[in-house]
Parts: structure tokens; C-alpha cells; sequence
């Protein structure tokens, strides 16, 4: 079998991306939107991760900045998550909804 | 990291991943989610990246998405009925990500330095996490505190949204 290329990490971040990419197109419940959110910041994890690996410095080792880049995405992910889940809470009470396409005013 | 085990894990995070997509039940798919997820860090372990795999599993699959299925049963979502689907959305959503895979392997195919395989690692002396950690605090400290300012705005701004009377 072909030794592992940075290409096929990047063709599986890719595709990661592309399904949550179509998912936020497609759904219409505003909760799988917002997994499908997740999956595609994952996606962009994997592939930060994979250029990590590939680029040895002199020392032999792989360069953690980028791992440190993915140690904030996820930091700020979560934050993210808490805030997005609370906005979510607050439009269910006044409407009694999650569908988007029952959201249609700015202002109710 | 093994080619097998590059494989079966990619094939099933991908798969996991389109069972979120597909999913009328919104619990099925956040568990799914967290079946992508735990694939995900596999992946990362594989790229000796023991210290993100192991916060992808407890940040992610742990606590966030804990807090998508508390929300699921708050809100006590039930599976979605099966609406009129919009034939314009299904086209359009379709074809912009076939058009995003298409751009990426087109992309991919020119780019060269992607198809040499990845260099041997060095041995060092210091583990992963204790690498992650000096380059944390010695480069990147300023963003580090900032992020902890960050996630305490974060809470007091869910605590003020999760209030009773929103004015």
C-alpha cells in the first residue's frame, strides 16, 4: 500500500468540510445547522494538524504553532457553542421554534 | 500512522459526518457527531498529535457536545417531519459542495509538495503535551490570557441571554 501523503489528509479535511458545508445548506433545523457548524471547524483542525506533522523544523520536531492554533480554535469553539446554544434557548421562548424557516423577521 | 488504520478511520468519520447531515433525529445526529469526533482524534493521534487528540475528545466530545444534547432535551426536540422539501435548496446546496470537492481535487492535484510522504520525526526528549505547553506559554501568552478574557465575556453573556425576561 502507498505511503501516507499530506494530500489524503487534506482530501479527508476537505471532505469533512464539504458535508458540513452542505449540511448548513440544506438543513433547516437551526441545531443540526449548528453541529454541522462544528464539523466544519473540525475540518479546518484536521488539516492545520496534518501541516503540523509535514513541517519538520531542524530540531526533527513538528511545529507546534499550528497545534497551538488548533488548542485555540477549540478553546474559542466552545465558547462559541455556550453562546450560540444560549441564543438558541432565548428564540425557542419567544417562538417556540427551531426551524428557520419559520424565522423570517429581524424583529418580533 | 498506519495507511489501514488512515483509512478506516477516515471512512468513518466521513460516515459518521453524513449521518449528521442525514439525521431527521436530532439526537442521532449529535451522537453521530460525537462518533465523527472520537475518528477525528484517532486521526490526530495518528499524526502524533497525542495532546489535541486527547482535548478533541474531552473539550468536544465530552463537553460540548454534552451541552448540544442537554439543549436537545430542553428544548425536547422531537424528530423533524418529513416537510416539502425545496427542490431549489436541495440544487443549489448540491451543487455548491460538489463545486467546493471538485475546486479542492483540482487544487490538490497541482499542488506537489502534498504527494511526497511525511518526513520521519525526530526523537525528542520532551514529550508532546510539554512541547505544546513551552510553545503556549513562551510564544503565544499574550493570546493565551486574552483567550481567558474571552470565555469570561463568553459565560456572562449566556448568563445574561439565559435570563427570564429578555428585553
Amino acid at each position: 500500500m502507498n505511503p501516507l501523503t499530506l494530500n489524503h489528509y487534506l482530501l479527508a479535511s476537505g471532505l469533512l468540510f464539504s458535508i458540513g458545508f452542505a449540511g448548513v445548506l440544506l438543513r433547516r433545523n437551526i441545531i443540526t445547522i449548528f453541529m454541522c457548524l462544528e464539523l466544519m471547524l473540525n475540518a479546518a483542525n484536521l488539516s492545520l494538524v496534518a501541516f503540523s506533522r509535514f513541517h519538520i523544523g531542524a530540531d526533527g520536531l513538528p511545529n507546534y504553532n499550528a497545534q497551538v492554533l488548533v488548542f485555540f480554535i477549540i478553546t474559542v469553539a466552545a465558547a462559541e457553542v455556550a453562546v450560540g446554544l444560549a441564543i438558541i434557548v432565548a428564540l425557542y421562548r419567544a417562538r417556540q421554534t427551531t426551524h428557520v424557516e419559520d424565522l423570517v423577521s429581524l424583529k418580533f | 500512522m498506519s495507511p489501514i488504520l488512515f483509512w478506516i478511520f477516515t471512512a468513518l468519520m466521513l460516515a459518521f459526518g453524513t449521518s449528521v447531515v442525514l439525521n431527521r433525529d436530532p439526537v442521532a445526529s449529535a451522537l453521530s457527531l460525537v462518533a465523527s469526533f472520537l475518528c477525528l482524534s484517532a486521526l490526530f493521534v495518528g499524526l502524533d498529535a497525542f495532546f489535541i487528540g486527547v482535548i478533541q475528545i474531552l473539550v468536544y466530545a465530552g463537553a460540548v457536545m454534552v451541552l448540544f444534547l442537554f439543549i436537545i432535551m430542553l428544548l425536547d426536540l422531537k424528530a423533524e417531519k418529513r416537510r416539502h422539501f425545496n427542490r431549489m435548496t436541495l440544487v443549489g446546496g448540491g451543487a455548491v459542495a460538489a463545486g467546493f470537492v471538485f475546486e479542492l481535487l483540482h487544487v490538490l492535484n497541482s499542488f506537489s509538495m502534498g504527494k511526497s510522504p511525511f518526513p520521519p520525526l525526530g526523537v525528542s526528549r520532551l514529550d508532546d503535551v510539554r512541547q505544546v505547553g513551552i510553545t503556549l506559554f513562551t510564544q503565544f501568552n499574550l493570546p493565551f490570557q486574552t483567550v481567558g478574557v474571552l470565555i469570561l465575556v463568553a459565560s456572562v453573556g449566556v448568563i445574561v441571554l439565559s435570563r427570564r425576561e429578555l428585553k
